[in-house]
């Protein structure tokens, strides 16, 4: 009788130990959801740290993904050769008619860099990474490249595919880093419309379409306008296309962009000596600035 | 008797399974599975994972491992710190607790209950994602995500059981 009141006892103390646990789990939890909203710093470094730890785990497991991929893909490529022929057949017939212009442009282009002596840019430094993995989750629009700080990958840098902007560096580790593509709700890029050049700000919100805010001036976009980044805020450089202008519902600009998400498999993080949309430190600008009107 | 190193080592192994295949379908979800239409709705097979064996084995796949593996998934997924190692940690919390009630029941039940389960995971993550973000996201993907994973469900439990069968037939 005895024995078995202390084989209770030690079962309620067990069950007492295992709630405590839990709620002390919850209680961690929960205060990790705080923690990540006022120490980013502290936050950001843990995200890098352990994403870092497990780069190498996805890397290898994406690898033969990817294979099976191509395989599936040259699969239904065989399939549609004959309409994609044509297709293409075409195309080049009216990339044919451009590559003429482009030439007379260029030539124009470089007579009047010649008479007006212009400095030419500087050459963007690029790395290529891997796109190790993506989880696809309903609440943000991200991936983990398989490239991190050893390989010079900064935050804020353009990452771009082909010719055309994916998205920029949102967390650095030392062998991975995150990219927050244009449709993540934290994603706010300077653009402008080319046709009209107005300017605007592209936010994202976890669709598809990202949508134009903060239009500057009257609001003339319209549908099928091409968009492509501003020098504005010297996040990126101008000119990187993004996408073009899909519908223009009750005042909401929306923007097609040009990538397709799904066929990311190796991107281009490009450096281009600019600050990028999420700069480190504040330029110590204003101080100079004075000393300069003094003078 | 003590039983050899050897037997104790296998021992041990079979008992990280339900952790580690857990592990596995979080790593399974990252894949770039380059599906068009996939990316933002793809299935929560990590917290099936957690249901699964919360009900069968929960003294191998406790609280706190949900809790990390929840972790890992906001680190992968770059959704808001804490977020899914709360949703985990409630998911294994609830199911362990109600397992009584499932042992030994059909397989709609399991199914039925995990559907009851899955909304509330998913309406506390847009939740917890929504106030940590300070707007309302737009729930659609969550839906989809949502019904794809109900979906999924009967084959990856299929695939569960096998697992456990293999591994841990003496329970």
């Amino acid at each position: 009788m005895k024995q078995s009141g202390a084989v209770g006892r030690l079962a309620t103390l067990r069950l007492l130990a295992q709630r405590f646990a839990f709620v002390s789990l919850i209680v961690a939890a929960v205060a990790l959801m705080i923690l990540g909203k006022a120490d980013i710093v502290l936050v950001e470094r843990t995200r890098s740290l352990v994403a870092d730890a497990v780069a190498p785990i996805l890397d290898a497991i994406s690898r033969p993904a990817a294979t099976i991929n191509e395989f599936t893909e040259s699969v239904r490529e065989l399939a549609s050769l004959r309409a994609e022929n044509a297709r293409l057949k075409q195309e080049n017939q009216r990339l044919l008619h451009w590559q003429m212009v482009a030439r007379r442009l260029d030539a124009d282009n470089a007579v009047l860099h010649e008479q007006l002596n212009v400095v030419p840019g500087p050459d963007p430094a690029f790395i290529t990474a891997r796109v190790i993995g993506d989880l696809g989750s309903a609440y943000g629009h991200s991936m983990l490249l398989g490239a991190g700080a050893r390989d010079g990958v900064r935050k804020g840098q353009a990452v771009l595919s082909g010719e055309v902007l994916v998205g920029h560096i949102a967390e650095v580790g030392e062998r991975s880093s995150r990219l927050l593509l244009l449709t993540d709700l934290n994603a706010k890029i300077p653009v402008v419309v080319e046709a009209s050049r107005t300017r605007a700000i592209l936010a994202g919100d976890n669709k598809d379409r990202p949508k134009l805010s903060y239009i500057a001036g009257a609001a003339s976009v319209s549908v099928g306008d091409r968009v492509v980044t501003s020098a504005s805020g010297a996040a990126f450089p101008p000119g990187l296309p993004i996408g073009v202008v899909a519908s223009t519902h009750d005042g909401i600009a929306r923007v097609q962009p040009f990538v397709r998400r799904h066929e990311l498999e190796f991107v281009a993080i490009v450096d281009y000596g600019l600050g990028g949309v999420l700069p480190f430190e504040r330029p110590p600008m204003p101080e100079k600035r004075r000393r300069g009107g003094d003078n | 008797m003590k039983p050899s190193v050897w037997v104790q080592m296998d021992g041990w192994v079979r008992h990280i399974v339900p952790t580690g295949v857990t592990l596995f379908l979080l790593f399974l979800t990252a894949i770039p599975t380059h599906i068009p239409g996939l990316a933002g709705i793809t299935p929560m097979l990590p917290m099936m994972g957690v249901y699964y064996w919360a009900i069968y084995r929960p003294d191998l796949l406790p609280a706190w491992a949900a809790f990390l593996i929840g972790l890992l998934h906001d680190i992968i997924a770059g959704t808001p710190f804490g977020v899914n190692a709360l949703v985990m940690v409630l998911v294994q919390g609830v199911s362990a607790s109600q397992r009584k009630f499932f042992l030994g029941k059909s397989f709609m039940v399991a199914w039925w209950a995990f559907s009851l389960l899955a909304a509330g995971a998913s309406a506390l993550s847009w939740l917890m994602t929504s106030i940590l973000s300070g707007r309302v996201i737009d729930p659609g993907p969550a839906f989809f995500q949502y019904f794809l994973t109900l979906g999924l469900f009967p084959l990856l439990t299929r695939v569960l059981a096998r697992t456990q069968m293999a591994f841990l037939k003496e329970a």
